[in-house]
């Protein structure tokens, strides 16, 4: 396993004051604090070359998990081991062997062309320069993003300066990427060059990657496992097709009508979503989906059917927001 | 040749991140002319009374004042803190190669592109004031120079540690201010240590401000250097390192502890 995390915990503690002129002297006075269980005894492990989402609302735990595995953040409990290493000892074989992207952090120097930021990169990873030029090269003509490289970053477009920040991450070629919300703000064609290129540099270089996303589309493209966190806590940890086909427990119906009917008529055929004149919208129990079928079909002027199941993107968001998966998978 | 070839792309790129902010060092120099408004002051005084000095020597002490000041600027403390507050650490401490390398790498670019206007403005004193022309001897102004490396040095390691508190507190520049009390008074930069009471300029001479500022200074203009004189700054310079670096590790532990 390239990176385990071994029952891993993180307690902050924070100042606990009420609003107003009188807490605010009482505090003063006696600073009163309370415990923030950011992360709760969070294990799992991942395979040299996985790419693996990481969800959860926000405040899950998630960002907290991935400072933890990067080394930032020492654990209050439990073990990390990444690429053979203690996280937060920070050794040079290790930092040389990750890298964290995150979305709403930069690293390049905000007025150079990041040409320049490459440059301390190289020295600091001690690479040499020709296969930096090759490197910076190579991932920018992936990126789409040749023409900028010499444009001081603070010229840049939002989209365009995550790409950057991806090069200069990759320019080591680490062995474990993980990635903290790489599309946060971008437009949909930037997110759609950033999935590909992800997915391209993973199947090119067999890097393990840990990403994280509220864009249900980055995990739905790249991932075929989840590991889902809520309050801190590991509830859910496998298949994504699992998760979905194990939570999801209605169909949708949506059937064109030849002439309008009655709400009487529709007794029996699950949930109403939509009724009108030419089309209806029924929720229908999975299990009870064919006998259902049968009788609407019986029953009702039915010009056209079609049966699907709810949006992936619906249904991962009520996991997360309840935390409420049907069955905890080991993967 | 890594520690050779490491520094090289720092001060060439933070050189080019320098010249970014060309108009803003000019404005920086300019603003740094405390000692010229001190040496009207000091000269109009030797003019009616009695001092260690004469107007000239005045006029050349507190323009070497400005150049040493020119040399040995640190601003590591807000930067830092700067950082903290910013996050920007996070991304740095995931590369491997202490965070200070930024920093110092930021300070000695700017020395370099600060350089010209330092010269300009120098030329410009002695336009206004050409008796107090004078040319040191090659030993003076290496002394100078080496003592003004020591300054920076331990100007530097010192506001670093006092960067360190800003893993406790958002301002940790505010020790800085407190600093800034004694630099002002005793470090040379408002009077010449020639002109404090022998007894007060004893004690001063134990605490790490005349280093600073005074000692260089009188390098160039030729007084002899003592032992003590590297000796003093040596020893603070070591109390600074083993506080900075004491307070880096429980620092980190600290960062870790708020998230980050």
């Amino acid at each position: 396993m390239i990176v385990e995390a071994d029952g891993l915990c993180k307690t902050f503690r924070v100042a606990d004051k009420a609003p107003g002129f009188a807490a605010t002297v009482r505090h003063l006075v006696r600073r009163r604090t309370k415990d923030v269980h950011a992360v709760r005894d969070v294990s799992f492990a991942l395979e040299a070359g996985e790419v693996v989402g990481f969800l959860g609302e926000n405040g899950a735990g998630k960002t907290t998990t991935l400072k933890m595995l990067t080394g930032l953040v020492k654990p209050s409990a439990g073990r990390a081991t990444v690429v053979g290493h203690t996280p937060f000892a920070r050794r040079r074989d290790f930092l040389s062997a990750i890298t964290l992207v995150m979305g709403n952090k930069q690293q390049l120097v905000w007025d150079l062309p990041a040409g320049d930021s490459f440059r301390i990169h190289a020295a600091v990873y001690r690479l040499d320069d020709r296969d930096v030029q090759r490197r910076v090269t190579e991932l920018s003509e992936m990126l789409d993003i040749t023409d900028k490289l010499t444009t001081p970053v603070r010229k840049l477009s939002l989209g365009e300066r995550m790409k950057l920040e991806l090069v200069a991450s990759l320019l080591h070629q680490p062995k474990v990427l993980f990635l903290d919300e790489p599309t946060l703000g971008l437009d949909v064609n930037a997110q759609q060059t950033i999935r590909a290129f992800i997915r391209d540099y993973n199947a090119q270089h067999g890097a393990t990657v840990l990403l994280t996303s509220h864009y249900m589309a980055d995990i739905t493209a790249l991932t075929e496992r989840v590991v889902v966190l809520h309050q801190g806590g590991l509830v859910y940890d496998g298949s994504l097709s699992s998760l979905v086909s194990s939570f999801v427990t209605t169909r949708q119906v949506v059937i064109k009508l030849r002439t309008p009917v009655d709400g009487a008529d529709l007794a029996g055929l699950g949930a109403v979503d939509f009724h009108g004149p030419a089309e209806l919208k029924l929720r229908v129990e999975r299990d009870a989906l064919q006998p259902t079928l049968a009788q609407i079909l019986e029953r009702l002027p039915v010009v056209d059917l079609t049966v699907t199941a709810p949006p992936v993107e619906d249904t991962i968001g009520h996991i997360l927001k309840t935390g409420q998966s049907s069955k905890r998978v080991d993967a | 040749m890594t520690f050779l070839r490491r520094a090289r792309a720092f001060l060439e790129v933070y050189y080019a991140y320098m010249l970014v902010y060309r108009s803003e060092l000019l404005l920086w120099a300019l603003a740094m002319s405390l000692p010229f408004i001190s040496m009207g002051a000091w000269i109009k005084a030797a003019d009616t009374g009695a001092f260690p000095l004469a107007p000239v020597e005045f006029g050349r002490y507190f323009l070497v004042v400005y150049l040493v000041r020119q040399l040995t600027v640190v601003w590591v403390v807000w930067e830092f803190e700067y950082d903290i507050v910013q996050g920007r650490l996070s991304p740095r401490l995931l590369q491997p190669a202490d965070p200070v390398w930024h920093y110092v790498g930021g300070h000695v670019a700017e020395r370099a592109a600060r350089l010209p206007f330092t010269v300009v403005i120098v030329a410009f004193f002695f336009m206004l004031y050409p008796e107090a022309w004078f040319v040191p001897s090659w030993t003076e102004t290496v002394a100078c120079l080496a003592l003004s490396l020591l300054a920076w040095v331990l100007r530097f390691v010192l506001q670093y540690a006092f960067a360190m508190a800003a893993f406790w507190t958002e301002k940790a520049s505010s020790i800085e201010g407190l600093w800034q009390i004694g630099f002002l008074f005793l470090s040379g930069v408002v009077a010449p240590l020639a002109v404090f009471p022998e007894a007060v300029r004893e004690v001063v001479l134990y605490t790490p401000f005349p280093y600073l500022i005074d000692v260089p200074v009188r390098a160039l203009l030729g007084a002899p250097i003592t032992l003590r004189d590297v000796l003093i700054p040596g020893a603070w310079l070591l109390v600074a390192l083993v506080a900075q670096r004491l307070a880096w590790r429980a620092g980190l532990a600290r960062y870790s502890s708020m998230g980050a």
